[in-house]
């Protein structure tokens, strides 16, 4: 039986997708001239050709990193939205390294990739230490990060890092050994892509197999439960929050080098906030994160090239984002279908 | 009849987890009488008193106020209706004046805003009309714990209430300021108001109250005249034996000393003695049972042992290492295992999986690891193993926790705790709310590790169970050791009810035999 | 640096912090009623900025800036409304659903800013309206604070106004009780018949109404136009703002100035040499170093309370 208990987050899923489907295609069907034509355009364009399949699976790369960043992070019960900043200022940290500092082509974007990861770890260990030792709540303390590290980013761009005959705040270009080698001829996807499927797959074996990932779940779900049995709850805390920021940091690192030749961010990417939808959508679960990644930067093509080929902008896909959200997170959100199911699966017991 | 204020008739309550609170319970008020409901803990006092304020609804039977049928919705409905209630736990906001907690939902108003001379007034009065002195201008996190108890009396009063429920008032309160509460009562039945008065302490029942109904399982046992009932009476209504469980087991020579506690006192932050110099001794294949009505220092004792207890003065001693305020993994190394009586916040974590749970305790040791991963073959077959032993009923060691019932999800903790060979076993009130089935399987498990040498602390408020599985038994009362008995399987529950209650108290040196090395 | 003072110093210098801190307060007031009553709503940044772009579509429409004003409070009342009903209803994680709307927002707002004026960085091509300067008669002939003071933008006023307001919503009127009884002890307010949500569901609705107040002036007085993510980080500025001031009327009162004065400085500051991009920084740099500090000291609190309560011969 499909319809029990078991399957009711999948089911729930599914249908928040579907709703916000629907409510792409009203809106499409209220502004387009042509409304069937853009639906088919923003469904099927990015499996079109070759290259939109690798525009999709290009923007993946970031969304997974950020996406088991927050996993991992939500999972220990911890509401820390701190990776957009570390993405963005590790990708400041990562094009220095690949603008400033020479190696050979396998060691430079190694190099580079660790080092944003690195001081994405440490970056993001301040606002777990903080909570740990002193419960300053971790949620406005990331939050305020965010800023703290984009403004921070932005002065090191501009200062260190600019290009002086470049109009825009735009850095210099990196150097060509530091670049992320294309890994599928005919689109951009990048070596970016195995270490995120490898971070995915480390992060499933870790937090399923692995005893720390056991403490990391027994302290997300109860923290009280987890002291008693004895473990170190504070510990696991400051753990969960510079893995997360080592991957976050590596996403944003992997990201510049990856896609782009020199960095030109003038404000936040968006990736970390991307993430904590996800992370939603990946029901908490690392696994699944590839699948969420590539649902959200399949619709967000999907939108780029119906705002290319049609009358309806790209941003349209703002409002799918959000009602995903809003359903998905609502726990009440068809609680009534699943207490019915529960009745009666009770009911059949008997 | 007619001479009935408020009466329950036949009242019932299931709770959605199959837990029954009351069965048939019949409840009659009269007008202007201080009336009080005793019994032990999950007798189904507080069911009784939430459906009579509107918080719970009775899955069965009636409610009459002055001979007509009501039914109490919320606690809006019962306090339209003339009832209120003062909580064990405050319901006053702690910043607010006293002014502002009094008034809150129903203020007085002048234009836009708060007439806030009105409030004051109507405080001032109220308080002055009844005796009850406060500060209107006080902070109530300011205020004494005698204090805030005064601040929801008048709350309640200021609302109407005619009927008034008092929820254990006394069990935070020092003696000169339950003595004032008494005379407050007093005269607020004077004044015409009738007053539910819920306890457990005779003595007070005895000196103030005119009626006393007695709650045993969820059942009323009686309503009585106080002056015709003795203390001894009460106590034997009270903590009378239902199902007698029987074990065979043997009595076993003395083995090593595994815990000893010493002069054991702490003081908490209200400045209350909840443990005083407790001293006992727990040998090796030995179950002390600890009797007590709750809140006698049970709480305090279990946290002192499991290394919780932070300002706890005196010595424990497990098996030669002194346990000072390390922390329960710093415990647990030691040999000790611990089944709390919390198993929903402390006992497990409902989302996990039953072997998840099964093995929180030890998922870090070697045995359980193969290089850097859990070796989830082993965990399997252990939980599988203990699904079969403990006869959880479910569909398998993944499924979740939280979906069990409470017994099998006892059952679960239980297994966890017991099957790491344990030392030293605290078992707080470990058959609470859960079947009779499920319960004999625990008291066997307990049995059991007895048998293999574990020393156990068996704390319960089932002195069936106590009595049963005890090698020997102390009573706690007022945080210090009432009575000590080396062989508990010839005490009667009344005479254990006598020391439970306060009633009797044996001598330093009678009970200080507990602490025999 | 003689150049620095002599900025700061001036009546002009002055006057720009009012101007540039009426955003900020806007965003802090609607932190503080929400968060009294137990409810993050980290959803104002998003909230604003719709406002902002409801304010200058309507207000071109309508040739009316007074309508867009409407239109701007009513879409930010939306808004909340639509968070709360989540939340509040559906048991929608409400940080989950604050970051929902500033997501619908920053993209949201170019989406409809397209299809209204065919250009997605700004409302240059359409004729939208701004709200009135206001001079005060009498105050603005007192010397010094009089050009301090009068002159600004009609919704400086209402700002400063809403401060009073606040503060006598919280302290005196039932409302105000109500809602700081839900934030603080829900089952007390529960027990004597307050409705907690419905309680709670109106802080949201004040909250979005500073909010889109906040939006509006950003768009029909700071500037007279909308441009993408206009709001730039005011709505997380008013966050910290009320954070930093403790959650008192008169904290975040006095938090949002100095934020104000810090973004005021920015400019100024550039003359040291100091990068803006640095000073942008501070409100949210003091904002972490206040909480620590605070989080420490209460704990440091809690510790002594402990030890004086155990007895004295251990």
């Amino acid at each position: 039986m499909i319809f029990n208990t078991r399957n009711f987050e999948k089911i729930r899923t599914l249908a928040v997708v579907l709703i916000s489907l629907l409510i792409a295609f009203l809106v499409i069907s209220i502004i387009s001239e042509h409304p069937l034509k853009t639906i088919g355009i923003f469904l099927f364009e990015p499996i079109r050709t070759v290259s939109h399949i690798g525009n999709v699976v290009e923007m993946s790369i970031p969304l997974m990193f950020t996406g088991l960043s927050v996993v991992l992070l939500f999972r220990t019960n911890l509401f820390n939205l701190g990776a957009e900043g570390i993405f963005y200022f590790a990708a400041v940290v990562a094009s220095s390294v690949a603008i400033h500092f020479a190696a050979n082509a396998f060691f430079h974007p190694v190099v580079a990739v660790l080092a944003g990861a690195v001081v994405g770890a440490l970056l993001s260990a301040i606002p777990g230490i903080l909570k740990a030792k002193w419960n300053v709540n971790e949620l406005v303390s990331s939050l305020m990060f965010n800023s703290i590290l984009f403004g921070v980013g932005l002065y090191l761009l501009n200062y260190y890092l600019r290009d002086p005959q470049s109009f825009s705040n735009s850095s210099y270009k990196f150097r060509p050994s530091a670049m992320l080698d294309v890994i599928v001829p005919g689109t951009r996807i990048h070596s970016g892509l195995i270490v995120a499927l490898l971070c995915v797959a480390a992060g499933h074996y870790f937090m399923y197999r692995t005893k720390w990932g056991y403490e990391l779940r027994m302290t997300g779900a109860n923290r009280e439960f987890a002291e008693f049995s004895g473990i170190n709850t504070t510990k696991v805390i400051i753990m969960v929050h510079l893995i997360a920021g080592f991957l976050a940091g590596m996403g944003g690192s992997i990201e510049v080098l990856g896609m782009y030749n020199r960095l030109q961010w003038a404000s936040l990417p968006g990736y970390g906030m991307d993430g904590a939808l996800v992370a939603l959508l990946a029901k908490n679960n690392p696994a699944s994160v590839i699948g969420a990644a590539l649902f959200l930067a399949y619709i967000r093509i999907g939108a780029d090239q119906m705002a290319r080929m049609s009358d309806v902008p790209a941003e349209m896909i703002s409002i799918i984002q959000a009602v995903i959200i809003l359903l998905i997170s609502a726990e009440q959100f068809l609680k009534f279908w699943k207490n019915r199911m529960l009745l009666k699966e009770a009911g059949v017991r008997e | 009849m007619s001479e009935s204020l408020l009466e329950m008739r036949g009242i019932s309550k299931v709770y959605p987890n199959g837990v029954v609170a009351n069965a048939g319970v019949n409840f009659s008020l009269r007008e202007g009488e201080i009336h009080a409901v005793v019994g032990e803990n999950g007798a189904g006092k507080s069911t009784l008193m939430k459906m009579m304020f509107g918080m719970e609804e009775p899955s069965e039977g009636e409610m009459l106020l002055r001979g007509e049928k009501v039914r109490f919705r919320s606690p809006q409905d019962a306090i339209d209706s003339g009832v209120g209630m003062v909580h064990q736990h405050f319901m006053l906001v702690p910043s607010f004046t006293v002014v502002e907690n009094m008034i809150l939902g129903m203020e007085p108003r002048k234009g836009l805003g708060i007439n806030r001379a009105e409030a004051e007034r109507v405080t001032r009065e109220l308080s002055a009309k009844y005796n009850l002195h406060v500060d209107p201008n006080a902070r109530v996190e300011d205020l004494s714990v005698g204090m805030k108890q005064k601040v929801e009396i008048l709350k309640a009063l200021l609302r109407g209430a005619q009927i008034l429920i008092l929820d254990e008032p006394t069990a935070v309160l020092t003696p000169q300021e339950t003595e004032e509460l008494f005379r407050e009562l007093k005269l607020l039945k004077q004044a015409g108001h009738t007053i539910v008065f819920i306890s457990h302490k005779l003595k007070e029942v005895k000196t103030l109250c005119d009626r006393i109904t007695i709650m045993r399982a969820g059942r009323t046992e009686g309503v009585f005249e106080t002056a015709s009932v003795t203390e001894q009476e009460i106590s034997r209504l009270m903590v009378g034996r239902d199902v007698v469980l029987k074990y065979d087991k043997e009595k076993k020579a003395k083995g090593k000393p595994v815990l000893a506690v010493r002069d054991l006192a702490y003081t908490n932050a209200a400045g209350k003695k909840t443990l005083d110099r407790v001293r006992f001794a727990v040998r090796e294949g030995h179950i002390l049972g600890i009797a007590g009505v709750e809140g006698n220092g049970q709480a305090e004792l279990v946290k002192a042992l499991t290394g919780h207890l932070p300002g706890a003065t005196g010595t424990i001693d497990v098996a030669g290492s002194v346990v000072a305020g390390q922390g329960i993994k710093a415990v647990r190394g030691l040999g000790v295992a611990y089944i709390p009586e919390d198993r929903m916040r402390q006992g497990a974590a409902k989302e996990a999986s039953i072997a998840d749970n099964l093995i929180s305790t030890r998922y870090a040791k070697k045995e359980w690891n193969r290089g850097p991963f859990l070796d989830r073959r082993r965990i399997a077959q252990m939980s599988k193993d203990m699904i079969e032993r403990f006869k959880i009923r479910c569909k398998g060691p993944e499924q979740e926790i939280g979906m069990l019932s409470g017994g099998n999800m006892q059952k679960v903790i239980v297994a966890r705790e017991s099957s790491a060979s344990p030392r030293l076993l605290i078992a707080e009130q470990p058959t609470r709310g859960v079947d009779v089935g499920a319960a004999q399987l625990i008291h066997q498990r307990l049995l059991e590790l007895r048998e293999q040498g574990c020393a156990i602390v068996l704390l319960s408020a089932d002195l069936n169970e106590v009595l049963e599985l005890s090698d020997s038994l102390i009573v706690l009362y007022n945080g210090g050791v009432a009575a000590y008995f080396d062989d508990p399987s010839g005490v009667s529950e009344e005479k254990l009810g006598l020391y439970m209650l306060g009633l009797e108290q044996q001598s330093e040196e009678e009970a200080g035999k507990a602490y025999d090395l | 640096m003689n150049e620095l003072l002599n900025i700061v110093f001036s009546t002009d210098f002055a006057f720009s912090i009012l101007r540039v801190a009426t955003p900020i307060l806007f965003a802090a007031l609607g932190a503080l009623i929400s968060n009294k009553a137990g409810i993050v709503n980290i959803g104002l940044e998003g909230i604003m900025l719709v406002s902002a772009l409801t304010g200058v579509v309507v207000s071109a429409q309508t040739g009316s800036a007074w309508v867009g004003l409407a239109g701007a409070v009513l879409a930010g009342l939306l808004i909340a409304a639509i968070l709360g009903f989540f939340t509040l209803k559906f048991r929608t994680h409400i940080i989950l659903g604050g970051v929902a709307v500033n997501m619908f927002a920053s993209g949201g707002t170019v989406f409809i800013l397209y299809l209204v004026s065919g250009d997605k960085g700004a409302s240059t091509s359409l004729k939208s309206e701004v709200l009135p300067n206001v001079r005060l008669p009498l105050v603005e002939d007192i010397p010094v604070l009089g050009p301090i003071l009068s002159g600004h933008h009609l919704l400086t006023y209402v700002a400063l106004l809403s401060v009073v307001a606040m503060y006598y919503l919280l302290k005196r009127m039932p409302l105000g009780l109500r809602i700081r009884s839900v934030g603080e002890n829900p089952h007390a307010a529960q027990s004597v018949g307050v409705r907690v949500n419905r309680v709670q569901f109106t802080a949201l609705l004040l909250s979005g109404l500073f909010a889109s107040l906040g939006g509006a002036y950003m768009s029909m007085g700071y500037l007279s136009l909308f441009s993408r993510d206009m709001t730039a980080g005011r709505g997380w500025i008013g966050i910290a703002a009320e954070a930093v001031g403790r959650s008192t009327t008169v904290g975040t009162f006095l938090s949002s100035l100095v934020f104000g004065a810090a973004d005021a400085l920015a400019n100024a500051l550039q003359i040291l040499k100091i990068p803006s991009e640095l000073v942008a920084t501070t409100p949210y740099v003091t904002t972490v170093v206040g909480l620590t500090v605070y989080a420490i000291a209460e704990t440091r609190l809690k510790k002594r309370k402990a030890r004086r309560h155990s007895p004295s011969d251990s």
